[in-house]
């Protein structure tokens, strides 16, 4: 049966690929397909009734942000998402810090919904919907 | 002309690999060995990138305009004196000798100043103040260790070259390479995946082995047991390094606290009464608990998985404490798997500089350290600082979004050698060199272990290195401040004669009355 929202729990992290493209630069397309994505449980991409590369919209409490999701084929992950470090997964993390400095970066419950109308924002056009310079 | 350099270093992670073999040709780097993908991306690629800055540029009518770099050190040093609170935060890919600068500047402007530490391994400082730690250069576990655990980090994406240079797949004095035998595991997988696909060829009703109850974690292999070096993975999810791992073992999100709290337990020969903890169960961590005691030299490396996690410092602790109990019945060593190149430096030059590694205060005259009041992102959020000078960071793209919405109500200075993410949002924005490209200096492996940095191409003309433009940035701030006293003193004298006329007025006001 298809599900309109899945609620799972948001992991962020470093991948190799968003690695190389933050090296390459930040404007370039590299980092664009490697950080504007989120990775699911091939089981949770169906039961979202999607197939892989669709647009996906990630809200937290703190906010919300469209990206492509994509299969995680390497092991089970169900019931979590993973979003690699850099400007999309951090428009879905919180500014609290427990009183350690340390922000909400992973392991809070999101929702990630269908948005196939919805487009992926470039770089820039993030900065300016998110801090208007 | 070409030229090549031998053991240049890489600038990318804590590894510091500096191992690197550098082609140049006209002062371009054309060509590069033994590096990791990401140092490929930044040093033939990334450096020379259409998004490098090669002029200063200031903000007016909301557009970034390029400007003298004169202009560009006055707009800057005049926002940082006229700010009440400005903040000094990144530091963490400069070379030390830049930092070192930056306590100095933060001084004299009574500001904060804190490094990207408060949002990696901070809790690690914090926990490692609380309990001490453990641990070893990275060339003692490259030769000695026979255990290596990596938990909640992924270093095949993070740390490249961390398993091939000093863990698993390195040659060490004492302790032999893994590779082959990963290799061999792969072939044995690949054999597997061909009987499974000849099986549905030959459409046998293929019946899988039933899985444990808990699903997510199998048994340990008995591979676990072999001599020679083994690696143990604990993460949330199968990452590329867990692939690598002799035993790969997941864990549930937020339960690491939890997994020390009865692996502890088990060290020191207690009975557990529950039968699974954080997703595994407790037969699986007796037996790892075994192979970790079994050990001759065990090294445990933890990633941001801990940090970034609930509990976030108590969770180091607990590693720390795991680290500690083990020792009392055989060698082990815990080490963070420090991100930046040179986040370590930035704790160490703080602290030889201050008594103190990051979340520094300097708006009483003295230094004061209190994580979750002088980080940064705490300032942030509490809307405390009227000005931010962010340099060798990308908070833009790292923070979180209600921290940086509140850092863009305010002045913002960058110094940045590209247009990341902050480079875009900045008022003032700086040019900068690539630090160990086109600058030399020092930087602290994530062991703390100093490095020096080479320089192998000239940087742009006009281009200075981060270290003049902070010392530019500071003189200019004393020399304001020196006029803003000097405009003061003579507003007070003025003050005074003029206050005298009013005295004599009140007194003949009062015979007047």
């Amino acid at each position: 049966m298809v599900e309109q929202k899945l609620r799972v729990t948001l992991i962020t992290g470093r991948t190799i690929e968003q690695g190389v493209g933050k090296e390459m630069g930040k404007g370039s397309p590299e980092y664009f397909d490697s950080a504007a994505v989120c990775f699911l449980d091939p089981v949770d991409i169906k039961r979202l009734g999607l197939k892989s590369g669709a647009n996906v919209k990630v809200t937290s409490p703190y906010g919300s942000v469209i990206v492509k999701a994509k299969r995680y084929t390497r092991g089970t992950m169900s019931g979590m998402v993973f979003m690699p470090c850099g400007l999309w997964a951090n428009s879905v993390c919180g500014s609290n810090t427990d009183s350690i400095g340390m922000p909400t970066f992973r392991g809070f419950t999101v929702e990630v919904e269908p948005a196939p109308d919805m487009p992926v924002l470039t770089l820039d056009e993030l900065l300016k919907q998110e801090f208007g310079k | 002309m070409t030229k090549v350099f031998n053991s240049v270093v890489c600038t990318i992670c804590g590894c510091l690999c500096d191992d690197l073999e550098v082609t140049v040709e006209n002062n371009e780097i054309v060509k590069m060995k033994n590096g990791c993908a990401v140092c490929e991306a930044k040093m033939v690629h990334g450096y020379k990138s259409e998004e490098r800055i090669l002029k200063p540029h200031v903000r007016k009518d909301g557009k970034l305009v390029p400007v003298t770099m004169d202009e560009a050190i006055h707009k800057a040093a005049q926002i940082l004196t006229d700010a009440k609170y400005p903040l000094l935060f990144g530091w963490t890919s400069s070379a030390s000798e830049t930092q070192h600068v930056g306590v100095e500047l933060a001084e004299e402007l009574g500001s904060a100043l804190d490094n990207c530490c408060s949002v990696c391994h901070g809790p690690s400082v914090m926990a490692t103040q609380e309990i001490g730690i453990p641990t070893a250069t990275l060339g003692q576990i490259r030769h000695r260790a026979d255990l290596i655990v990596y938990w909640a980090c992924n270093p095949w994406s993070s740390h490249p070259r961390h398993v091939e240079r000093y863990t698993a797949f390195t040659d060490g004095r004492f302790e032999k390479s893994e590779f082959k035998d990963y290799v061999q595991k792969l072939k044995a997988k690949s054999g597997q995946k061909k009987v499974a696909a000849a099986i549905r060829r030959t459409r046998v009703r293929y019946q899988p082995p039933p899985r444990p109850q808990t699903a997510l974690v199998e048994a340990p292999p008995q591979t676990l047991a072999k001599d020679g070096r083994r690696m143990v993975v604990f993460d949330v999810m199968k990452t590329m390094t867990a692939e690598v791992a002799d035993y790969f073992v997941q864990v549930e999100p937020n339960r690491d606290y939890e997994i020390f709290g009865a692996l502890r337990c088990l060290v020191n020969d207690q009975e557990l009464d529950v039968d699974t903890v954080g997703g595994v169960p407790v037969d699986y961590l007796k037996e790892i608990a075994d192979v970790m005691v079994n050990a001759e030299f065990g090294a445990i490396f933890f990633g941001l998985g801990l940090t970034q996690s609930v509990g976030r410092f108590r969770n180091v602790e607990l590693a720390i404490a795991l680290t500690r109990d083990l020792n009392r019945k055989t060698k082990f060593v815990v080490s963070p798997m420090r991100g930046h190149f040179n986040v370590t430096g930035a704790n160490t030059v703080f602290a030889w500089q201050t008594g103190y590694p990051f979340a520094l205060d300097f708006s009483q005259g003295y230094p004061q350290y209190n994580p979750g009041e002088f980080t940064a992102i705490d300032l942030l959020r509490r809307g405390d600082n009227d000005a931010t000078l962010v340099i060798s960071a990308d908070p833009g793209a790292h923070f979180p979004k209600g921290a940086m919405q509140n850092m863009v109500k305010h002045p913002l200075i960058t110094i940045n050698p590209d247009w990341n993410a902050i480079s875009r949002l900045g008022d003032v924005v700086f040019p900068t060199q690539w630090c160990g490209i086109e600058q030399g200096g020092t930087a602290y492996r994530m062991d703390s272990v100093a490095i020096t940095l080479k320089k192998v191409v000239e940087a742009p003309k006009g281009v200075p290195s981060d270290e003049e433009i902070v010392k530019r940035i500071l003189e200019e701030v004393k020399v304001i401040k020196a006029n803003k006293a000097e405009k003061e003193d003579t507003g007070k004298q003025v003050l005074q004669e003029t206050a005298a006329p009013k005295k004599r007025g009140s007194k003949t006001l009062k015979k007047e009355l």
